[in-house]
């Protein structure tokens, strides 16, 4: 059977790799994507059965118009005063990347990762669950934190792992962790998070409690075995769980082709699984808090677990140690058709008579004088790179509750190196 | 009781005394599990304390993170310690990492029992010893049994402890101690000793060996099945060996080892594991380090070969009672 001549007459198989549509030097034009009118996607009863969201999976929830106008039935119609929240958490998330994106650069830290243009999720899912509700994020949902009131400086503090880092210095810069504030402990290694995020809201079921979890991946992790180990225990047990693909288009220098995207949008994968599934514009305030809130009340009330992909953009470099021109059009952000959701929302609050120029100028000196305040504050206690060793007998500390013999010898070693 | 029974029992002891315990894996619920270890748990406790996973190790060992997070303590199985490998990056990146890398802010008190070791007729898949590729990560502690008593007492021991614990349970004793002697019928744990299980709660310390046997001529660490077989070997050979079964290879009982040793001036390490890197090497060169001028022999090692635990060759990859006497002769020539 293996013998050539009997596969003459067979074409020769091809192995098809995925290539995105631009690379550096070309001139990016989206306007073969297709954006579906703002408005358009129908809302189903959060009780829903999950095959009348199928729909909903190749389609786009989006509520703001391009006049920046609230329309549809997805509509949240939030008080605008929470809308002024969300507004000053993104500009917040903005100008705090930007100022420890600079300290990387100036050798205070050794790493630093923005979330340019993906402002809109975190904060406003923020905005859209309960302060008692987890999230076990990425390293992109910065906004969390920020829209549950976590102290920048203690942000900052973690990031310079200084003194005032609850966590010791152990973990790379962003890799927060607030019991308190639900933000489970960051993970390096990606995707682990999301089956986690369902095994808390086993726990919550089990105890007959009421709080829910919000797991969260990327494009690129949803590959990732335990990507498909999350959706699975989801919908098996139906956990009260929202799980949140964040789909920014770029996993480093790969397009979200090479994680699957070129034949399937990533919220269909919700429908094999048996679970309700949802695709939003991620640069939409509006449309992110409404499609939390109907899969917080569907898992509120024993519906089981939704699946969302927010459709964004990853604007700028993967982190401070990528150069995104490498591999992509400088201009491609500029032309993706989603626009910025900070200029989206400050449109809609505009259009509502509720803001104008004068109060977005002070908003942004006042925010700028808040973080560097707080950067000032969070420098006092020291940066990475000025850092000595002094207390280095706690890197031996944790590793279990009680130090066992040999780790402590090992300390004591360590210290007496240092005599 | 046998080894089963014990470990059963322990879960019962531990669910009723604690509402935060949940018991979960593949088979583990309705049927109660392939060893019958959760037999009954799901009778007793209910759906949402003993339940049947999916067949995803990674989403096993996830899902428990995330119910550790919530403040449960999980108590899973992993049908064969062979099938770990999926739940490997769940284990060394969040269980084992967890409490280090948050400085305390969270941590993972869960058990991950697991069934081990060969000498079934197990082929590949359901014979291995993956225990040092467990030692070696910094945060998990790792415990094998070789008796009823012990299985009760260092699973309830392992629930209660405040650090996650792989528990390794050598399915070779399930049902009774092993010689070594595969041409013997096997005797039951009820004819043989440490198999009177006491009623109701009581711990065996994790970190703690237990000297078997005492002795002068050698010291012998081993653990799980190899210390029936060892004990079986060294009567046969009628040497005077003290044998010291580890229990808890992390955190190991240095104390009793270096004091055995010290006593003996002689040492073997006996596991079923391959040898290259396997825990024997760390026992080897904790022994040369700490009683090097105790020592009258080099610090011999009998364990598996290196090479993927073979079917038909089951008996020449185990290393019986032969090989131990042959190490044996050699360690005690000088």
């Amino acid at each position: 059977m293996s013998s050539s001549e009997t596969r003459t007459n067979r074409p020769a198989l091809k192995l098809h790799v995925p290539e995105p549509a631009y690379r550096p030097g070309d001139t990016p034009d989206y306007s073969n994507v297709t954006v579906p009118a703002a408005g358009e996607a129908p809302r189903p009863d959060s009780a829903c059965d999950d095959k009348d969201t199928i729909p909903l999976t190749t389609h786009l929830v989006r509520v703001l118009d391009d006049d920046g106008k609230a329309v549809g039935p997805w509509d949240p119609k939030l008080d605008v005063e929470v809308l002024k929240k969300i507004y000053r958490d993104m500009v917040t998330v903005r100008i705090f990347d930007d100022r420890m994106y600079r300290a990387q650069r100036q050798g205070k830290t050794s790493f630093y990762m923005k979330c340019t243009g993906e402002e809109a999720i975190a904060t406003s899912a923020a905005a859209a669950m309960d302060a008692e509700d987890i999230h076990f994020p990425t390293y992109r949902q910065q906004g969390l934190l920020v829209s549950r009131g976590y102290p920048l400086v203690k942000m900052m503090c973690q990031i310079y792992s200084n003194a005032g880092d609850h966590m010791k210095g152990r973990q790379l810069p962003i890799m927060y962790s607030d019991k308190e504030k639900g933000f489970f402990s960051i993970s390096g290694n990606l995707a682990t998070q999301f089956p986690q995020a369902v095994g808390w809201a086993m726990a919550s079921a089990i105890k007959g409690d009421s709080r829910i979890a919000m797991g969260w991946i990327g494009d690129g992790a949803t590959a990732e075995g335990d990507f498909h180990a999350a959706m699975t225990f989801a919908s098996v047990y139906q956990a009260p769980v929202i799980l949140a693909c964040v789909n920014n288009q770029w996993a480093i220098s790969s397009f979200s082709g090479i994680a699957g995207a070129e034949q399937a949008t990533f919220a269909s994968r919700a429908v094999g699984y048996g679970m309700a599934g949802l695709r939003v514009d991620g640069n939409d305030v509006l449309a992110v808090y409404a499609a939390v809130r109907w899969a917080a009340e569907r898992a509120r009330s024993n519906n089981g677990p939704t699946f969302i992909e927010f459709f964004t953009y990853r604007a700028e470099g993967h982190s401070t140690s990528d150069d995104p021109t490498g591999y992509r059009p400088k201009e491609e952000s500029e032309a993706w058709p989603l626009g910025d959701p900070i200029l989206r929302l400050k449109q809609h609050l505009v259009g509502l008579g509720a803001w104008d120029d004068a109060q977005d100028k002070a908003l942004e000196e006042e925010t700028s004088a808040t973080v560097r305040a707080a950067q000032k504050e969070a420098e006092k206690l020291g940066v990475l790179s000025e850092q000595g060793d002094e207390g280095k007998e706690t890197m031996f500390e944790d590793v279990y509750a009680d130090m066992p013999w040999h780790i402590a010898e090992q300390r004591d070693a360590a210290l007496k190196e240092g005599e | 009781m046998n080894m089963i029974q014990a470990l059963n029992d322990a879960h019962k002891v531990a669910m009723r005394a604690d509402n935060d315990v949940v018991v979960f894996g593949e088979d583990a619920g309705y049927f109660g599990g392939v060893f019958r270890v959760t037999e009954g748990l799901q009778k007793e406790f209910g759906k949402t304390r003993a339940f049947d996973a999916p067949i995803s190790e990674n989403g096993i060992a996830a899902v428990a993170v995330g119910m550790a997070a919530y403040g449960l303590k999980p108590l899973i199985e992993i049908q064969f310690a062979d099938y770990i490998y999926p739940a490997y990056d769940q284990i060394v990146s969040e269980v084992a990492k967890m409490r280090y890398r948050t400085a305390g802010e969270w941590t993972m008190p869960m058990v991950i029992r697991s069934p081990y070791g060969g000498g079934i007729y197990g082929g590949q898949t359901h014979s291995q010893s993956p225990e040092s590729l467990f030692t070696h990560i910094a945060g998990l502690k790792v415990v094998v049994p070789s008796n009823p008593y012990d299985a009760k007492g260092l699973l309830l021991a392992a629930v209660e402890d405040p650090d996650p614990v792989i528990f390794f349970e050598p399915k070779r004793i399930y049902n009774g101690p092993f010689s070594g002697h595969h041409d013997q019928p096997v005797v039951p744990w009820s004819k043989a000793e440490n198999s009177e299980v006491p009623e109701g709660h009581y711990t065996v310390p994790l970190g703690k060996a237990n000297v078997v046997r005492e002795g002068e001529a050698l010291t012998v660490l081993t653990y799980g099945t190899m210390v029936h077989v060892t004990a079986a070997a060294m009567e046969e050979a009628d040497v005077d060996a003290e044998i010291v079964d580890l229990r808890t290879l992390v955190p190991l009982d240095i104390e009793t080892i270096e004091a055995s040793v010290k006593k003996t001036g002689r040492c073997l390490i006996v596991h079923e594991a391959p040898r290259t890197s396997g825990f024997g090497a760390e026992l080897s060169a904790l022994v040369t380090e700490r009683c090097f001028y105790h020592l009258e022999a080099p610090v011999e090692r009998v364990t598996g070969w290196d090479t993927p635990y073979p079917h038909s060759y089951e008996w020449t990859y185990f290393p019986g009672p032969a090989r131990i006497k042959t190490a044996l002769k050699k360690v005690m020539a000088d």
